[in-house]
């Protein structure tokens, strides 16, 4: 019995890498922010913080992929506020 | 290499972190140290040890960070008592990084080096961030390049190298006053030795009552594809809610999904509790069987649990204690946090092979519950 494997990883890679693109070149526009830097002080509250503990976010995705099968996308790649 | 699959994990994972490091671009991530304890412990597997993550600015613009981890393992998991024997290893790896800060963009590099007894890896990282839109939107682009060597106790002899890539997107963007959501994509392809050397697979005897063992046999190259978004919203008491959902999907068939949810609640002055309730589900990878029908029945075998068709639930309870506001010697202030996670894994297609009595293939389904315990002290300075 031979397998064949899926193509939806592959599929899903290529998506991810045109939405990338797409996000990038739209950087040229330009868009009035409607939160203004001073209205985001509840955003800079430490519990705002989408990895408040580096070291244990790390150790948590780590023991989380040792044990499944899926990885990668965990976590807060681009998280943050921009208002440390 | 019995813990390679967590030496990859973490690898992966630290690549990830580095990303989450610049993720509030626009400003290096704060001074800190943080130095921790952690133990995991189910299946009659314990593993603990050390960690400790250091990071420093160099001026305005630079930021260095330096990670040292340990991992101590006691294993006589179902694995091991069914096809091998219990085992004690050790794991360590270091890493170190840089952040350039320009303007509204971090960029940001990092190298790091695990070694264990029939394990060899070393991971390279590179991240670009950048602010956008009055800084509501970060976008960060990474790349990591892995480079591994499979060994063999049992053979000194034995040599096989992995490569790996990995390509990630993240965007976070702030929508209200109170809310913030992120959402993440990365790929990674793997190519090389990606099975366990050690691992078997069952198959059915011609009597059809009992059963035998052969190595596994896994393909060379592996890709994946995974996809997350998650929210985070501050509550008008002062505490914070956040939610994520993640698909993940590979060439192996593999589909899986999970799903999220926590909250923070701080507590007068130095108290902050927080709770979180994660729920992961899992399909098999095509080439995953319990038992085998016979010997070579197929090009590609794998029995390794991690792949076979599975939930688990993470329960976490934790506390921190803010102390030293006022200044410790040259610190500015600590924290001790004490975390707990009990994790409870049923698998559908993965027996226990201590039931003896039961014919091959009618076992009781194994279940695995798991304590993950972290204890750390953190000082910002």
């Amino acid at each position: 019995m031979k397998l064949q494997v899926s193509s939806n990883a592959a599929r899903l890679l290529k998506f991810s890498l045109a939405a990338g693109v797409l996000v990038a070149t739209s950087a040229c526009s330009n868009v009035e922010p409607w939160v203004k830097p001073y209205e985001r002080d509840r955003l800079a509250d430490p519990i705002m913080f989408l990895e408040h503990d580096p070291v244990s976010a790390s150790y948590m995705h780590h023991v989380y992929e040792s044990r499944e099968g899926a990885r990668g996308a965990m976590g807060s790649v681009g998280g943050g506020c921009g208002c440390n | 290499m019995n813990n390679a699959r967590f030496t990859l994990g973490l690898l992966l994972v630290l690549s990830a972190m580095l990303l989450a490091d610049i993720a509030r671009a626009a400003v290096l991530p704060e001074d800190r140290t943080d130095v921790m304890y952690h133990r995991y412990e189910g299946d009659n597997i314990a593993i603990e040890g050390p960690a400790v993550l250091i990071r420093k600015k160099l001026g305005k613009s630079v930021s260095v960070t330096g990670n040292y981890y340990v991992d101590m393992i006691t294993s006589a998991s179902i694995d091991v008592v069914t096809t091998a024997s219990p085992y004690n290893e050790e794991r360590t790896q270091y890493s170190v990084g840089v952040d350039y800060l320009r303007g509204g963009t971090m960029m940001s590099l990092g190298v790091t080096q695990s070694d264990e007894n029939d394990f060899e890896a070393r991971t390279y990282s590179l991240a670009i961030s950048q602010n956008l839109f009055g800084d509501l939107t970060t976008v960060t682009l990474a790349y990591g390049l892995g480079d591994d060597v499979v060994g063999q106790v049992t053979d000194p002899t034995f040599a096989e190298d992995v490569s790996r890539q990995q390509y990630g997107i993240g965007i976070s963007q702030i929508l209200t006053r109170n809310l913030i959501m992120m959402m993440n994509l990365e790929g990674i392809t793997d190519e090389g030795f990606l099975n366990n050397p050690y691992r078997q697979v069952r198959y059915l005897d011609d009597t059809g009552s009992s059963y035998s063992f052969q190595f596994e046999r896994y393909p060379n190259t592996r890709t994946s594809g995974a996809a997350s978004i998650g929210a985070r919203y501050y509550l008008p008491y002062r505490a914070a809610l956040h939610g994520e959902y993640r698909y993940f999907s590979d060439t192996w068939g593999i589909v899986a999904n999970s799903y999220e949810i926590g909250y923070t609640h701080p507590w007068r002055d130095s108290l902050t509790f927080s709770a979180r309730y994660r729920y992961y589900t899992q399909e098999q990878a095509d080439f995953y069987a319990d038992l085998f029908p016979r010997f070579d029945f197929q090009n590609f075998l794998a029995r390794d649990k991690e792949l076979s068709t599975f939930n688990s639930t993470t329960i976490r309870a934790g506390v921190a204690w803010d102390f030293g506001k006022e200044g410790i010697g040259f610190m500015d202030r600590g924290r001790l946090s004490l975390f707990w996670d009990r994790m409870l894994i049923d698998y559908d297609n993965f027996r226990d092979l201590r039931d003896t009595e039961a014919l091959p293939g009618e076992e009781r389904l194994f279940s695995l519950d798991a304590d993950v315990i972290q204890l750390f002290v953190s000082f910002w300075y």
